[in-house]
């Protein structure tokens, strides 16, 4: 078996799994956050009124909570919203709870890793599409909808078809310049977004063993707009160092068996992955950097729990450093310890100095809801994972998704620019 | 036990021939903050239905009152891909629609539809874009699985299970956690022995 239907098998209490059958697994973590978590509350009312008792969860222990899509609250909706959260983890008894203006918080996704939240085997469900991300911890890693959370909630128990895996190799490892978001890019303009519904899509070869465990989570991070179930990376020696650093103890990985069986391989040569963006209005639209539109950009927005991670901002600041922005350009990193390390390395300073706003931890303008979002008719490059029309503003504004250095690099020179070219 | 049972539903098919219609163009973002369930169909293709002023665009399908009344919505692929947000479906519903035919549908929308009695039904692609063109009046039969216009009689595929809650408007939700203890039991019961 591979490494999902080892995880999925143990969680079911199987001996083995096969693609396409139905395991009611054990899950390890449930997360919720200021959107998904007042739609829980809507489905535990809901139940109440029909005499099914919600006055306990199964775990709270396993359960946690994020303040990130709608935070600071930029009005009274968003304001109550977080209230309710509030009240529902203090009733329940859920003390993860990572509130913002109170230390650590951030996005979930961010913090998934940031905090050492999910270990490498767990069978971990969150209600945000995004939640795949944390596969590159080794975990199998679900975004599910507000129902199924709640169903979760209470029972800590959910079903899954066992997925197929599409596997794939990364030969060699990426150039200078060229970044896990580019890889993932090219992968979603070749397969479609759609190319990986209900797949696994796991990463592996010497090209993801050189990878750092931020690239792998970028990775996985966006199987989501492949149509994927989950992302997976199998767990090495740098994750349990990742997350040891982070106080994880007790780490039991979990791996695929030497005959680990896939339903499709595809290869890509790491030497051979180059810049890329996706261009208006879908993340599979995408093409080289070198071979994109020359169109006069408005903004540059580095944020996002797929694009504004430790790493991100160091590769930001690598262009920034002594360079100006041209355009608007706004850095809002993905949690407040990420925020802290770029503090003490400098990295704000050089920010402050190139003429950029840096921002709060939220998912803020990369889903449109507020804090920079864009006007009609601005074009925007960003390090975030979807520009469907709209999606960052305006309906009739324009995103391109990018590495973090191209990003940094387009902010420079007000064009999208390969960060070689600069 | 709370949702509405599914009837055989007799209406005009409204055609959408997009593909990959996300969720953020199903319910767009400023509304997620709602989360009373009735009350999305106003919001459901906002960008699509309204102007800057708030005008109903007259080329967009929704807005064209043939399909005013319509429960029935015909779409491309991958329908309903982007976000978790359960506000997509509850917005569908809200609006009148409790049926989505596509070729294709992204995963966890098409979970979240049965959580609220919405029946999505995959197709052939060229048997949904004949259903577009005709864009006529059809009979959707969920008990006989099937179809009918008045050019042919089409049968669709649904699991077991999903076709029982739908037709008797269980709660799925509900429906399995009182059933929690009869299921931990045949999981017992059934199981292979672990090797773990």
């Amino acid at each position: 078996m591979n490494i999902v239907e080892n995880i999925l098998a143990r969680n079911s209490g199987r001996s083995s799994v096969y693609p396409d059958d139905v395991v009611f697994a054990n899950v390890d973590k449930v997360m919720m956050h200021d959107v998904s978590g007042p739609g829980v509350i809507k489905v535990f009312d809901k139940l109440e009124k029909q005499g099914i008792s919600v006055d306990k969860l199964w775990d709270p222990s396993k359960v946690w909570v994020a303040e990130d899509h709608f935070v600071p609250s930029a009005e009274k909706i968003s304001a109550e919203n977080i209230v309710k959260l509030s009240n529902f983890t203090k009733n329940y008894g859920i003390e993860k709870h990572f509130k913002y203006g109170m230390g650590q918080y951030g996005i979930c996704h961010t913090l998934s890793h940031e905090e050492a939240m999910v270990m490498p085997g767990d069978v971990y469900v969150g209600g945000d599409s995004h939640t795949n991300t944390t596969g590159a911890l080794g975990a199998f890693a679900c975004g599910l909808g507000h129902t199924d959370i709640a169903y979760v909630l209470l029972n800590g128990k959910i079903w899954f078809k066992v997925p197929e895996t599409y596997y794939f190799e990364l030969h060699g490892g990426l150039a200078a310049h060229v970044m896990a978001k580019d890889l993932i890019l090219k992968i979603i303009g070749d397969i479609g977004t759609d190319g990986g519904a209900y797949k696994t899509m796991q990463f592996g070869g010497s090209g993801i063993d050189e990878m750092s465990v931020e690239g792998r989570l970028t990775l996985c991070n966006m199987t989501t707009e492949a149509g994927a179930k989950n992302g997976i990376v199998e767990p090495d020696q740098k994750v349990i160092e990742y997350l040891s650093q982070r106080g994880a103890t007790d780490l039991n990985p979990i791996k695929g068996d030497d005959d680990a069986q896939y339903a499709k391989t595809f290869e890509y040569e790491g030497s051979e992955i180059e810049p890329m963006v996706a261009k208006p209005f879908s993340p599979g639209n995408t093409t080289v950097v070198r071979e994109a539109p020359s169109v006069e950009l408005d903004k540059s927005y580095i944020g996002s729990c797929t694009g504004a991670k430790y790493e991100d901002l160091k590769a930001v600041a690598s262009i920034l450093k002594g360079r100006k922005v041209k355009i608007r350009t706004e850095i809002l990193p993905a949690a407040i310890s990420i925020y802290r390390r770029a503090l003490e390395d400098g990295l704000l300073k050089i920010f402050l100095d190139a003429g950029v706003t840096v921002g709060p931890p939220t998912c803020g303008a990369c889903c449109g809801a507020h804090m920079g979002v864009l006007a009609k008719d601005e074009i925007c490059i960003s390090t975030t994972n979807r520009n469907f029309p709209g999606r960052m503003g305006h309906v009739e504004s324009q995103t391109y998704l990018s590495s973090p250095l191209v990003a940094a690099a387009s902010a420079v020179t007000g064009k999208i620019t390969d960060p070689r070219d600069l | 036990m709370t949702l509405r049972p599914f009837k055989k539903i007799t209406s005009i098919v409204t055609p959408l021939e997009k593909v990959n219609v996300d969720t953020d163009q199903i319910i767009p973002k400023q509304f997620l903050k709602l989360v009373q369930r009735s009350g999305f169909g106003r919001f459901l293709f906002f960008d699509w239905r309204y102007d800057k002023q708030e005008n109903k665009r007259p080329d967009f399908v929704l807005n064209d009152l043939r399909y005013e009344n319509s429960e029935i919505l015909a779409v491309g692929d991958n329908f309903g891909c982007g976000s978790s947000r359960e506000h997509a479906v509850w917005a569908l519903l809200d609006y009148g629609f409790s049926v989505i035919i596509a070729p294709s549908f992204a995963d966890i929308f098409f979970s979240n539809c049965f959580k609220n009695g919405v029946l999505p039904i995959i197709l052939e692609q060229a048997t949904v874009e004949r259903l577009q063109q005709e864009a006529g009046m059809v009979e959707v039969d969920l008990e006989c699985q099937t179809i009918t216009s008045p050019s042919e009689v089409i049968h669709f595929e649904i699991g077991t299970y999903r076709k029982k809650i739908l037709l008797e408007g269980l709660d799925e939700i509900a429906q399995t956690l009182l059933y929690e203890r009869d299921i931990s039991e045949f999981e017992k019961k059934s199981m292979i022995p672990s090797v773990l």
